[in-house]
């Protein structure tokens, strides 16, 4: 006998909430009683790792995006550009400053200070994020250097370079525990770990299915809308048990709702990918503004590249725990970090044609280089290559002076007009 | 189907500097057209073009049957019937001028849309400047306002220089000042100008490579009654350029043709949806 319809949807959207309000509550207590906290990033957390020690996890870009969206992020980011930072700066490190410069004073709670800062190369300006940790606190910053992949063809898995590049990252890993040890003085459990690697693998099969049920025609939820939820959810909650029957109920719903017929977005349209991310200080009004003419965003790159460390068809191998998380990080690192970064068009045309998309939508972040690089030569492959109109979008993650309403709706407008007849002439 | 003669269409271009109006007829002869300055009250602007053209068309109001706004403003054309992007107007209308067109150029006040276009006037692609101002039309107010020179008189003296000086910037505003650095160092006028024409010549440029240049190049908007521009652009871009005495109505023409199929096909349904500006779509979530 199936779960009542009606505990089944909604469900998610209760227990997401509460799942991030849990988290709030633990950050705000560390934040008074000093337990050992660790501020990690969205690509390569590590949190598996970290979690086996009992460490509280901060994700500062989590917190900043929700600064902005709970429309507050102008404040926090003149805060750090009084402090002397320069407009061009990632808005979520601006954001992130202005937060530290509050002692931690966040609209959903208190933000501890860190014990630790574990981050990797996989964007610059994490680096340079973390040393204002370390200058303001003088806290340990273990960077991860993790080595990258630059040919369009993917990597080979069973190669001696893979090889020598996974033995290379599990030496910087061993070398974090002994860290990790030395701050919390716990003695690494392997068996503890390797549990969090099977809940993370659990959570990682079910998150590919909750990504799948969108392929269904009206999709069941909207990549920016409840996507971002879910992401958020995958970060906080990798490698525990709350993550995975988080998703297991995701997908419940999800299932559910495909049954019943009900869609994201009533009256489906138009079917899209967001490359990039949406603008958080603008969140709803970005979604408004793709949904009132039917719009929908069934898949994003933000998904796959900041969906807690989620690699499309790995599971950790659980008989060797260590040497499987350090060929994980390795796979991120080649597959979601660098090379899906300059040959992003192959992620797309597949998603094109099992999402069934109509098209694209390219964000690009004025406050972030690395992730705009490139967006103008993909669409334009997309275009002559398979057909598939693009829009080009430009703000920001979190800077609400970035956002100009009348231009983005123009740009966004006049995309459906020729959606519309792109579409109609395609049938 | 049986139509009375005098059942007429509007379109109206609410721009950020210009408003435009234009008055059409059932066999796509326009009778009536109409420019004002679009200053601070967008309604009123709109209101005003739209009576200076129909009393252009010696028409009345209760002949025109269906109105279009388009522009930044178009949704404040509130007599008018449904909106549409300027980008598709420009598109529709610039086909209408020339039908043998497959790619636009239109540099307005705060925007320089290149925009590829199909037989039929449809949006195949488009690239626009992002926010920044930068290679538009502000970019020549502020060289009138730093030259003291009438915006009519720039390009016919641009034409003039001889040895034209680089404009460096890409900021609109701080233009100004590297065209007053310029003129400190004694170069002429025209040479400034013509560096400020080459400026936003090589980023309208940019955009239309974007989208891809082919022939036939049509150039609308209200800078295409610059002779120096249009002389830069044909010259960068290697190809012919149309430009016509009715390029800087394109926005309204366009609007009036999407007004004439809803007449011609009896609806009255808007051509997409999206939401007025600042409205909620309180949809979907």
């Amino acid at each position: 006998m199936g779960t009542p319809t009606e505990e089944i949807l909604g469900a998610t959207r209760r227990e997401g909430k509460r799942l991030m309000d849990l988290w709030w509550q633990e950050m705000t207590e560390a934040a008074q009683t000093g337990r050992p906290t660790a501020y990690v990033f969205a690509m390569g957390s590590m949190a598996e790792l970290l979690r086996t020690f009992g460490f509280v996890l901060n994700f500062p870009e989590i917190t900043s995006l929700q600064i902005a969206v709970r429309g507050q992020s102008q404040a926090y980011i003149q805060a750090a550009e009084d402090y002397g930072f320069s407009p061009d700066v990632c808005g979520y490190v601006k954001a992130d400053v202005g937060l530290q410069l509050r002692q931690g004073e966040h609209p959903y709670g208190k933000v501890p200070r860190p014990s630790l800062v574990v981050t990797s190369n996989v964007c610059n300006t994490y680096i340079k994020w973390s040393e204002i940790w370390e200058h303001l606190y003088g806290c340990p910053v273990f960077v991860v250097d993790l080595p990258g992949w630059r040919g369009r063809d993917s990597a080979d898995l069973d190669g001696e370079t893979f090889r020598n590049d996974a033995r290379y990252v599990l030496g910087q890993l061993q070398e974090l525990i002994g860290l990790c040890e030395r701050i919390t003085g716990k003695r690494f459990d392997l068996d503890r770990f390797r549990e969090h690697l099977a809940e993370a693998n659990r959570m990682a099969e079910l998150y590919q299915a909750v990504c799948e049920t969108n392929r269904h025609v009206p999709a069941p939820f909207n990549a920016v809308v409840e996507g971002v939820t879910y992401q958020g959810i995958a970060h906080l909650y990798r490698g525990s048990p709350e993550g995975s029957r988080y998703f297991q109920q995701v997908l419940q719903e999800m299932q559910e709702r495909i049954r019943l017929g009900m869609a994201a977005v009533p009256d489906e349209r138009f079917r899209l990918v967001l490359v990039g991310t949406t603008c958080y200080s603008h969140f709803r009004r970005f979604v408004e503004l793709f949904a009132s003419w039917g719009g929908v965003f069934v898949h994003s790159t933000y998904m796959i590249f900041a969906g807690g460390g989620f690699v499309p068809g790995f599971a950790y191998d659980l008989s060797r725990p260590l040497e499987s998380f350090a060929e994980r990080m390795v796979t991120a690192a080649y597959w979601g970090y660098t090379g899906s970064m300059f040959y992003q068009q192959d992620w797309l045309d597949e998603v094109v044609q099992r999402w069934h998309v109509d098209g694209i939508c390219f964000h690009g972040v004025k406050s972030c280089r690395t992730v705009s690089t490139g967006l103008p030569d993909v669409r334009e492959w997309m275009r002559v290559q398979r057909n598939v109109p693009g829009l080009f979008i430009q703000s920001d993650l979190v800077d609400p002076r970035l956002w100009s309403d009348a231009q983005v709706k123009n740009r966004v407008d006049a995309f459906f007009e020729a959606l519309a007849a792109h579409k109609a002439a395609r049938r | 189907m049986v139509i009375a003669t005098r059942t007429l269409v509007a379109g109206v271009d609410v721009g950020s500097t210009q408003t435009k109006a234009v008055i059409m007829n059932l066999n796509r002869v326009i009778l009536g057209r109409a420019l004002v300055d679009t200053g601070a009250r967008l309604n009123e602007a709109a209101r005003a073009a739209f009576e200076a053209a129909l009393q252009d068309a010696g028409a009345g109001e209760d002949e025109v049957a269906y109105t279009v706004g388009t522009g930044y403003g178009r949704f404040k054309v509130e007599f008018g019937n449904t909106q549409v992007t300027e980008i598709s107007c420009h598109a529709r209308g610039a086909v209408f001028l020339f039908p043998g067109t497959r790619t636009v150029l239109d540099i307005g006040g705060q925007d320089t849309k290149a925009i590829r276009v199909g037989s039929n006037g449809e949006v195949l692609d488009f690239c626009m400047n992002d926010k920044c101002s930068a290679g538009t039309g502000r970019f020549l107010g502020a060289a009138s306002a730093a030259l003291e020179l009438p915006l009519g008189e720039l390009g016919p003296l641009a034409l003039t220089a001889r040895n034209p000086v680089t404009i460096t910037t890409t900021c609109t505003v701080f233009a100004e000042s590297e065209i007053l650095g310029w003129l400190a160092r004694g170069r002429k006028v025209e040479d400034i100008l013509m560096g400020v024409h080459a400026a936003i010549a090589a980023r309208s440029l940019s955009l239309l490579r974007r989208v891809g240049i082919e022939p036939e190049l049509t150039f609308t908007g209200g800078v295409s009654r610059n002779m120096a521009m249009v002389h830069l652009i044909r010259e960068l871009s290697g190809v012919p350029v149309n430009v016509s005495e009715e390029s800087h109505y394109c926005g309204a023409i366009g609007a009036a043709l999407f007004a004439l199929d809803h007449v011609l096909v009896g609806e009255r349904v808007p051509v997409g949806a999206g939401t007025g500006e600042g409205e909620d779509a309180g949809r979907g979530h």
